[in-house]
């Protein structure tokens, strides 16, 4: 689920924040949304309180996974599908390419999906020598582009119309050169390259945004028709869902279908939802698969904090209220899971400890809580990322402390006893007079630290020390 | 032991304390609701979406569904459909211009058209693959919300929710109309 | 009711006038705050930066030197929120539930003066144009609301402007200003380009910390607009200036 070779997130984002381009695109768009979102939700008196229901549904079915599991697997099996179990990514891709393969099928058409991109299927069904299509507008743009998804809702947010026509012009066959960067202009050349494939094509991969467990109801929630288009037209489907996506009843699904949408594109509804409880006769795919997917959320599931995480609608409310997301943009994540929800997200599925990279993700956020306000199922985001800070702390423990820890151990120490502190607030009043630079008000600071005040002073001027603490103040003035 | 049962062994084993703890869902968007101009309210909505909506009188359907088919040459017309269609010529849904269906449920609130493809609707390649869907709604059977909806859908049946036409917002979060469904969505909403 | 004042770590090391202004402001509002000496911090900057362990020796001073008060005023969403909402976890960390005591008694300033002393007219004076930036944690933590901006409101002589995109994070963020230090400035800039675009002579927050890194970026840019602590600016009287 991560990009393979990521720097950590403070060394990506720092080559992100240069690309001035990309920061335009990202502050245009999500702006765009973040606007739009406000203005649906606000139309809803009882937001809270479906928040809070969305909230308990997920919490209550997650509680009791494994008999919703079961029993969303038996619905499944007597509605004519078949269900498989994958541990992993590994797992998971092997099942679909060998249903391919046992068709004599070369070619799949995809819906827009996070599971199969987090188990990264299209480059494993590459090399069992199957080529899966994007359909959908945006990861059409990213697959083309041969680049990575940078948002959950919308993969090439980072691009914008200029580039996605100069990838059309130069990667998809057939493009008229005169194609202006209109976007209407350059989703009709989408459809007419991909008209083709779907009339043609004869198995889709989809995911799932629910899974119902009483009835064996698959929900897919989509804007474009790509996704019907795939559901509808192909001989055979098979639908990659992770184990979290299952709900346990039909009537589940009104709290989930008014979140959605509306924390999602902003919109009362989304242009298309397809439902489908296995086979009908005569009607879409007759053959259908069902993979169940864990590939770490057992895992997630046993921290007793981090769990929530699981309750994920995937909607990327929280990508766009993100102060950190909207200036570095999601590769910097280095994952398909970008932005708050990817800096919880990718630790809980994969463990810390094991690379820099994922141990990185939590330190990405000024913990402002912006996202748990945006989030339709409450996920209390600053919550987590402040817990997984503690693993990954606590990972690290060992015989020779790093830098950060030995300056931890010390402040603890210092601040331990307010007499260490009073001496230290001692020491550091001799630098009172330390700054040439005044502020307004004529207070002098500090322009140039070494290391690591660097880290400060690169960018910021520092107030000096005053010349005495208000604890020295206390003691002469007031407690006389 | 296979993928199955380690998963299933997983997930009791990492909730093992936490089971038998329940949260309470709140429920108060389940109570009924009373919006004095339901139909009213679904016609503002569904035009919100830039669709053409008609309201008409029984008498009146035959006439808007074929001034809503004015621009088709050929149109796809599913058993069961209802109300009479004159202008274009017959066809199937993979070469039609246009088609029409009736619905199972409309949704005010969101301006959605549910089709469960039952009688008068087709199977759902009927009103994916044609560029113009006209719509046949009749006004007792729009509900106030989602909620109402999904009490009233059979889970059984294949749904489609459609609201507007088919869109992106992929570049620049710049709604586009007209992607891979239908490019243009019209509504014919008939007074009980 | 006995109150006692956090000043925390940062304002008692590094802004100390603003511990000043609070006992001002509140001896002028007829309470008696008192200052347990042996307070230190309410450990935060461990805490958000994952080291739990750090934590526990730290809140436990904390939680000794304030037990016994009924009520904890502090000049800082950021600690209030520390105390109300992470004490909780330094205590399970430390297995003493005791640790978590001071959790229920903390209350920003501004909730203070406004829901325990029922007051927004505190008797200011401050004849500036001023803005104001509602910090992350008073805001979305401690859910302060209008209440920084009525007791502004109701300072005499006072221009008060709207800063623009207020409810957004500045990007100080704690320990994430120095490990993430070029989102951090880039967030920052941003702040302060919006503070600029106000025109305030003045930007006033409940929280030093921040204004300490949204005012080194206006100070490098030269910007010559000054940062003040709420407390600053609602201790000060006609008479004074």
């Amino acid at each position: 689920m991560t990009f393979l070779g990521m720097p950590p997130f403070p060394q990506a984002a720092r080559e992100a924040l240069g690309d001035t381009q990309l920061r335009r695109n990202l502050a245009h768009a999500t702006a765009t949304i973040r606007a739009k979102r406000a203005a649906v939700v606000a139309e809803v008196p009882e937001w809270e309180e479906l928040r809070r229901a969305g909230a308990a549904i997920k919490d209550n079915t997650l509680r009791q996974l494994d008999r919703h599991l079961l029993r969303l697997e038996r619905s499944l099996t007597d509605h004519g599908v078949t269900v498989h179990w994958a541990r992993d990514a590994a797992e998971a891709c092997d099942v679909v390419g060998r249903i391919a393969r046992s068709h004599g099928v070369d070619e799949v058409v995809k819906v827009k999906s996070m599971a199969t991109q987090e188990i990264g299927l299209n480059e494993a069904l590459a090399a069992q020598g199957v080529t899966a299509w994007e359909t959908d507008l945006a990861e059409l743009v990213v697959q083309l582009g041969d680049d990575l998804p940078s948002h959950i809702l919308v993969p090439a947010i980072h691009r914008n119309r200029a580039e996605i026509r100069e990838i059309f012009l130069s990667k998809m066959e057939g493009t008229d050169p005169e194609l202006s960067d209109e976007p209407a202009e350059l989703a009709a050349a989408a459809r007419r390259h991909l008209r083709q494939k779907f009339l043609s094509a004869r198995m889709a991969v989809s995911g799932a945004n629910f899974a119902v467990a009483d009835t064996g109801t698959l929900v897919v929630v989509e804007s474009e028709g790509n996704g019907r288009m795939c559901l509808t037209l192909p001989e055979i489907l098979v639908s990659v869902v992770g184990i979290e996506k299952v709900v346990p009843t039909w009537a589940d699904l009104d709290v989930f279908l008014q979140l959605l949408p509306r924390s999602s594109t902003g919109e009362r509804m989304n242009p298309y939802t397809s439902t489908w409880s296995g086979v009908t006769p005569g009607d879409g795919p007759q053959e259908m698969h069902v993979v169940l997917l864990d590939n770490g959320r057992t895992r997630a599931l046993a921290d007793e904090i981090g769990r929530q995480a699981l309750r994920c609608i995937r909607c990327s409310a929280c990508l766009n209220v993100c102060p950190v997301y909207e200036r570095t943009g999601g590769h910097a994540y280095g994952s398909v899971y970008p932005g708050p929800i990817g800096a919880i997200l990718n630790p809980l599925l994969k463990g810390v400890g094991t690379d820099a990279q994922t141990d990185s993700l939590p330190y990405a956020s000024s913990l402002c809580g912006a996202c748990f306000d945006a989030c339709p199922v409450r996920i209390d985001i600053p919550e987590v990322l402040v817990h997984l800070r503690s693993q990954v702390v606590d990972v690290r423990r060992g015989p020779r402390p790093h830098a950060e820890a030995v300056a931890m151990k010390a402040a603890s120490w210092t601040l331990a006893r307010s007499g260490r502190l009073r001496i230290a607030e001692r020491v550091s009043a001799v630098f009172s007079r330390l700054g040439r630079r005044r502020l307004p008000g004529g207070r002098r600071a500090v322009t140039r630290l070494p290391w690591p005040g660097s880290l400060w002073t690169d960018a910021r001027d520092l107030p000096a020390p005053p010349a005495e603490s208000f604890r020295k103040w206390w003691r002469r003035d007031e407690r006389s | 032991m296979n993928a199955r049962d380690e998963i299933l062994a997983a997930a009791r084993g990492a909730l093992a304390q936490a089971r038998s703890e329940e949260s309470e869902v709140p429920g108060v968007h389940r109570k009924p609701v009373k919006l004095p101009d339901l139909v009213g309210l679904f016609v503002e909505r569904v035009a919100d979406y830039g669709v053409v909506v008609r309201r008409c009188a029984e008498s009146e359907v035959a006439g808007a569904i074929a001034e809503a088919l004015a621009d088709a040459r050929t149109v796809a017309v599913p058993d069961g459909f209802p109300h009479p269609v004159t202008g274009p010529a017959p066809s199937g849904p993979r070469t039609a211009d246009a088609v029409v269906t009736t619905v199972a449920i409309g949704i005010a609130e969101t301006g959605t058209v549910v089709l469960d493809h039952g009688p008068g609707q087709g199977p759902r390649v009927f009103s994916l693959l044609p560029d113009i869907h006209v719509c046949v709604v009749r006004g007792d059977q729009i509900v106030p919300g989602v909620p109402a909806a999904i009490a009233g859908l059979d889970p059984l049946r294949a749904q489609t929710w459609i609201s507007g036409p088919s869109a992106t917002s992929d570049i620049e979060l710049d709604r586009v109309e007209g992607v891979h469904g239908p490019r243009s969505l019209r509504v014919v909403v008939v007074d009980a | 009711m006995k109150v006692a004042l956090l000043v925390t770590c940062v304002n008692d090391a590094l802004f100390p006038e603003t511990g000043k202004s609070v006992v001002r402001l509140l001896r002028r509002l007829g309470v008696d705050v008192d200052f347990p000496d042996a307070q230190t911090c309410c450990g935060q900057p461990m805490v958000n930066t994952g080291y739990l362990d750090e934590a526990v020796p730290v809140v436990r001073t904390f939680a000794k030197a304030f037990d016994g008060y009924d009520a904890i005023v502090t000049p800082s969403g950021s600690c209030a929120g520390s105390v109300r909402h992470q004490h909780g976890i330094v205590a399970r960390r430390g297995n003493d539930e005791r640790l978590a005591a001071a959790s229920s008694k903390v209350f920003e300033l501004s909730e203070f003066l406004v829901d325990v002393l029922g007051v927004e007219d505190v008797g200011a004076y401050f004849p500036h144009r001023v803005t104001y930036h509602p910090t992350c944690h008073s805001l979305r933590m401690l859910r302060v609301g209008d209440r920084p901006l009525r007791l502004l409101r109701a300072v005499r002589g006072i221009d008060l402007v709207e800063l623009p995109a207020a409810d957004e994070c500045c990007g100080f963020g704690g320990t994430f200003a120095l490990k993430n230090t070029d989102t951090s400035v880039a967030m920052g800039a941003d702040k302060a380009r919006h503070v600029r675009e106000t025109g305030a002579e003045v930007l006033v927050a409940g929280d030093n910390s921040c204004l300490m890194h949204i005012g080194g970026l206006l100070s490098r840019q030269r910007s010559g607009v000054k940062v003040m602590h709420l407390a600053d600016v609602l201790a000060g009287t006609e008479g004074e200036r």
